[in-house]
């Protein structure tokens, strides 16, 4: 039975609540701490947007909380705390990644979609048939009515056809089409939280627009949260409520989209939007590059981690300790900058 | 479907006319030819039949040029399934060879079964539980199952079979039942022989499918799809099947294009050694004494037979994989 | 990766980064780690080492016949014998051979002769012979001190020939065919995958229907009616060539298709899209800039394919249609081994070169993995 935990008492509780949790891959060449210390939280129908440079640990903190890391991959501390609709709450980091009760949470309570529509689909079965089987592992349906729900649910998603679509196979579709198809099949059994690893960077500029509007249609229709995953600032302008910035395994800051993007607080986040003037500037704006190299994933920087390009480094404070999260204003931030007297008290 | 199988068979058509070629050519490459030797004989027996070997000259054309003795050859099989004479046996071909092409490709599809059986399951086990002691065990039999030739491990196991069990060695059926009818015992009999060739010549079919199996698998395991399974809330074992295993079916499945030839090639092979009722040692025999027809025709035979089989195979795979369809 | 107080610098941590190294190096250093794959290397160097030198290394002519010693057994090795003053010497040797007559089976049956010890020694004077044809010598790298003493480590075989001489001596043919058939077969394949790949359109249509015709055909019935084809008095030169090159006709398929894979991929890629335009011949970038960057692949798929070889000598020579005897192969020594009768009177006729040839398969098959892998950048 999965571990569970009394109800809190106070009331704007989390749907999810990430503490401190650490996902770490133990290769050959030495342990690479993908996500080391993360904590966010993800609130009822609302939708966090996660931003980060390639390679900060995004995915693989977004699969940790469905427990689908790859081996050598192991989550090895910290607490997934998710909400339940009868409001009891279990532990997901707790979990054995191959229990019934993950497997009950993946795709019926949270499901997932991924960046690349092309290979995410079993390549050799029909689209329909993988949608009818998502429903019936969660929902007892006869064969038929699970037939019928897909089909509506393709239909749901824009897809023109969709009783001839049923039958198609993944190669026959276009790129867009697939990830319709993927966003029908994450959306099957009605989640409450939907994880979109960059669902639309594979995808041509005006298909990205229809894929991103859909999820927002669906997200208000179907009264989920939303993790969206992406590189795209525009993106986050326009459809976040909740930002979480990502450095190396860390988040280093979050709030909701207001307060970060008008009043970015730590150094990293500042770097990031210093192209994008105002929310709801350019559509296109992609990730600045930001001066210096990411750090070696093996080679991490005592302290802070972003020290090694922080042009507000400062020597003796912020390679001794690890700043962490810490309200600062209507957002919380990691850095120094904001509570340096507590890296002075050491 | 019907496009693709059309398709198919048209292509098979220049196959077969290219396998005839080779063939006679391969056949008529000696110096000489049988009626040579039988004039010799003959000669030196002091009978005069030079009359009947002129006969077959003319009948079969020896002496003609190539593409006439060809096209003998080939419009009497076409047209009348007339072989030619084997001049050893002084039979038709068509005679000799039916009942020993049964055994092999009877023993060919059983060693087919067998390498599937055993190299699917024990390919899945390596792959999912890669560098496991199971693994590694698998590999290690993998790897002698290709050292050792067919006829080796052939001439081992008669060897053991003879000397600690005692067994009769060699034949399908012991010495008793060879020329009874059929009846339960025979059969039994016939079972209790005919595993051996099955296992010998099914060994290193076995041990390439199973490398094949395990890296296609791994190729496949770590795929996005898979993820997307898993993050479906499948079970372990349920996605394994239904995903990425269904998709490293295909090229273990289109192995049968390759795996058909060389089990009928290790036949051939193992029943000369085994001497088992089949066209091994018929072929062998034929070759060595330059009895043609015998030994073109059975060549042939084999070849197209295969060639067939190899189509079958790519029509199941199609069945299985619709991008093939649809190409 | 505690720093000490002064400040560390992106540049400082980039020394913690690997080094990077060049494509052959990391193949290299990869390889290095298949310890198996290393350790058949060494083995099959030795091998090639031992087929140079066989004449040296062979402690008895393989020619010479003894009707005393038909179907010897193998001998034992000691080590220690019983010195003048009755203690125990170190003085490796062999015990003799007693044979009696058996009358009624018309067959030999030997004994060892506890009485008799036969000394060895290494570099010791045996029969004669020219190393590659010029160095005339009579040392042996080891064998009975008294050259006319019977010595078979492996038994004897129905001459009263000696096994292991001959197993070395056959392992110059055999070896060198494999070696010989996959430099044929390397030609072959990549001449044809070459084109294929490089040049697409019908030309590649075209060959990949011959390798398709010739893979979907039963070979072995083929090559037995190629090989039996070959005349009996062909000198043993001519023989040995035209084994080598049908048994080089089974690996060139597989070479051929693998680097016309490579081929169509790599004829896309901007370095050989560059090479065309500045103005290289075709020939030119196929052997300047495609063939090198995937040699390693073909260097794993050449040493995969000559066990094939290896096995496919055998199997001809074996069924008396490869190598005729008197050329002395794995394949034409097993001959001897050919029905159960004289299997079971002398098992070494089968196990001795049998487990040389498993041996030398299996550590070509252990080396060509371990470059495989070594040479595959998204193994895993
Ligand atoms: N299988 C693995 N073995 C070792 N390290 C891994 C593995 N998978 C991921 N990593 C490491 O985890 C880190 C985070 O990867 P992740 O995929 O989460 O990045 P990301 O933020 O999603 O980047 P992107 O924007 O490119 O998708 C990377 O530095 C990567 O090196
Ligand atoms: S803690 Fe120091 S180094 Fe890190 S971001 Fe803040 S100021 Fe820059
Ligand atoms: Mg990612």
């Amino acid at each position: 039975m999965m571990p569970l935990t009394p109800m809190h008492t106070d009331s704007p509780e989390p749907l999810l609540r990430i503490r401190g949790l650490k996902t770490h891959f133990f290769t050959a060449d030495g342990v690479v701490k993908a996500v080391d210390g993360v904590d966010l939280d993800v609130q009822q129908s609302r939708t966090t947007c996660i931003l980060g440079e390639s390679g900060c640990g995004k995915s693989i903190m977004a699969r940790s909380i469905l427990r689908i890391v790859d081996a050598p991959g192991r989550i090895v501390d910290g607490s997934i705390i998710y909400r339940a609709a009868d409001g009891r709450t279990v532990d997901l980091a707790a979990m054995s990644p191959t229990s019934k009760a993950i497997r009950e949470i993946r795709g019926s309570d949270i499901s997932m979609i991924f960046q690349e529509p092309m290979s995410s689909l079993g390549p050799i079965q029909k689209i329909g048939k993988q949608i009818s089987e998502t429903i019936l592992l969660h929902r007892k349906m006869s064969k038929a009515e699970a037939k019928e729900a897909a089909i509506e649910m393709l239909d749901r998603v824009g897809i023109p056809n969709p009783a001839k679509r049923y039958e198609s196979y993944p190669f026959e579709l276009s790129g867009g089409m697939r990830q319709r198809a993927m966003i029908a099949m994450a959306l099957s059994c009605q989640p409450r939280m939907l994880i979109a690893d960059e669902p639309t960077t594979a995808l041509d500029v005006t298909t990205q627009a229809q894929i991103l509007d859909l999820i927002a249609d669906l997200k208000e229709e179907f009264d989920m949260s939303v993790m969206l995953i992406t590189h795209d600032l525009g993106v986050v302008a326009e459809v976040a409520e909740d930002v979480a910035v990502m450095y190396m395994g860390k988040v280093v800051e979050r709030g909701d989209v207001y307060s970060v993007f008008e009043n970015p607080k730590h150094p990293y986040t500042q770097a990031l939007l210093e192209s994008v003037p105002r929310i709801g500037g350019v559509r296109k704006a992609r990730l600045p590059a930001i001066k210096g190299m990411v750090p070696h994933p093996l080679a991490r920087p005592s302290g802070c981690s972003f020290r090694t390009r922080c042009e507000r480094y400062m020597p003796g404070i912020c390679d001794k300790t690890e700043p962490v999260l810490t309200q600062e204003g209507s957002s919380e931030v990691a850095c120094f900058l904001y509570s340096s007297e507590l890296a002075n008290v050491r | 479907m019907f496009g693709f199988l059309a398709r198919r068979i048209l292509y098979m058509i220049p196959t077969l006319f290219l396998v005839s070629i080779v063939t006679f050519a391969i056949i008529q490459l000696p110096p000489g030819d049988y009626l040579d030797t039988l004039a010799a004989d003959m000669g030196e027996a002091g009978s005069d039949n030079n009359a009947a070997i002129e006969a077959l000259r003319l009948q079969y054309g020896l002496g003609e040029p190539m593409y006439v003795q060809y096209g003998k050859w080939m419009s009497g099989i076409l047209l009348h399934g007339n072989f030619g004479l084997s001049f050893e046996k002084n039979r038709p071909v068509t005679d000799l060879i039916w009942d020993r092409l049964g055994w092999t490709f009877l023993i060919s599809l059983l060693t087919l079964a067998f390498i599937w059986l055993t190299a699917l399951p024990i390919g899945i086990y390596s792959a999912v539980k890669k560098y496991s002691a199971g693994d590694y065990i698998a590999t290690f039999f993998g790897f002698i199952g290709l050292a050792i030739p067919n006829f080796l491990l052939a001439l081992v196991m008669m060897y053991v079979a003879f000397r600690y069990f005692g067994q009769s060695v060699g034949g399908l059926v012991s010495p008793q039942y060879l020329d009874a009818p059929w009846t339960w015992a025979k059969f039994g009999n016939l079972l209790e022989h005919i595993w051996m060739p099955i296992f010998v010549i099914g060994t290193s079919g076995a041990a390439a499918l199973i490398r094949i199996m395990r890296a296609n698998l791994l190729d496949e395991l770590y795929r996005p799809y898979v993820v997307t399974a898993r993050a479906k809330g499948m079970s372990e074992f349920q996605l394994l099947l239904r995903y990425p295993v269904r998709v490293a079916l295909n090229p273990f499945i289109s192995t049968i294009g390759w795996i058909l030839p060389t089990l009928v090639s290790g036949e051939i092979i193992v029943s000369v050694v085994m001497n088992l009722p089949t066209t091994g040692p018929m072929l062998l025999r034929a070759l060595l004494v330059q009895d043609m027809y015998l030994a073109g025709s059975l060549i042939l035979i084999v070849s197209v037979l295969t060639v067939v089989g190899t189509l079958i195979s790519d029509l199941l795979l199609a069945w299985i994989d619709p991008r093939i369809r649809y190409q | 990766m505690t720093q000490s107080s002064t400040i560390p610098l992106a540049e400082d941590l980039a020394e913690h980064s690997p080094v990077v190294l060049g494509p052959w190096s990391l193949v290299w250093r990869k390889f290095l780690r298949h310890r198996l794959a290393v350790i058949s290397g060494v083995i099959i160097i030795l091998i090639y080492l031992i087929a140079a030198f066989a004449e040296f290394v062979a402690p008895i002519d393989i020619g010479k016949t003894s009707v005393r010693h038909t179907f010897a057994p193998p001998q034992m090795i000691h080590l220690f014998a019983p010195g003048d003053d009755g203690s125990t010497v170190f003085l490796p040797h062999v015990k003799g051979l007693k044979t009696t007559i058996d009358t009624e089976a018309r067959r030999r049956s030997f004994e060892v002769d506890e009485s008799k010890i036969i000394p060895l020694g290494f570099f010791v004077h045996g029969f004669e012979y020219k190393l590659f044809g010029i160095i005339e010598s009579d040392v042996h790298l080891f064998g009975p001190k008294n050259p006319r003493d019977p010595f078979y480590l492996f038994g004897a075989d129905r001459l009263g020939r000696d096994i292991l001489s001959r197993i070395i001596v056959g392992t110059r043919i055999s070896m060198s065919i494999g070696l010989v058939g996959v430099a044929m077969s390397l030609v072959i394949g990549v001449l044809l995958g070459g084109i294929s790949g490089y040049f697409g359109g019908w030309t590649d249509s075209l060959i990949q229907r011959f390798i398709e015709f010739i893979r979907s055909v039963p070979t072995i019935p083929l090559w037995m009616g190629l090989a039996a084809a070959i005349p009996l008095d062909w000198p043993p030169l001519r023989t040995y060539f035209v084994v080598t090159l049908i048994v080089s006709m089974i690996g060139w398929t597989s070479l051929a298709r693998e680097v016309r894979g490579k081929f169509l991929s790599l004829r896309n890629e901007d370095f050989i899209v560059a090479a065309r335009l500045d103005g290289l011949s075709h020939g030119e970038v196929i052997l300047k800039h495609m063939v090198p960057s995937f040699s390693s692949h073909i260097i794993a798929s050449l040493t995969l394919a000559v066990p094939l070889m290896i096995l496919a000598e055998t199997s001809l020579s074996f069924l008396g249609i490869g190598l005729q005897p008197p050329i002395v192969s794995w394949g034409t020594l097993l001959k001897e081994a050919q029905n159960i009768r004289s299997i079971a009177q002398a098992p070494w006729l089968l196990i001795a070169p049998g487990t040389v040839i498993v041996i030398a398969v299996l550590t070509f098959n252990f080396l060509g993995d371990g470059l495989r892998d070594a040479a595959d950048p998204n193994a895993h």
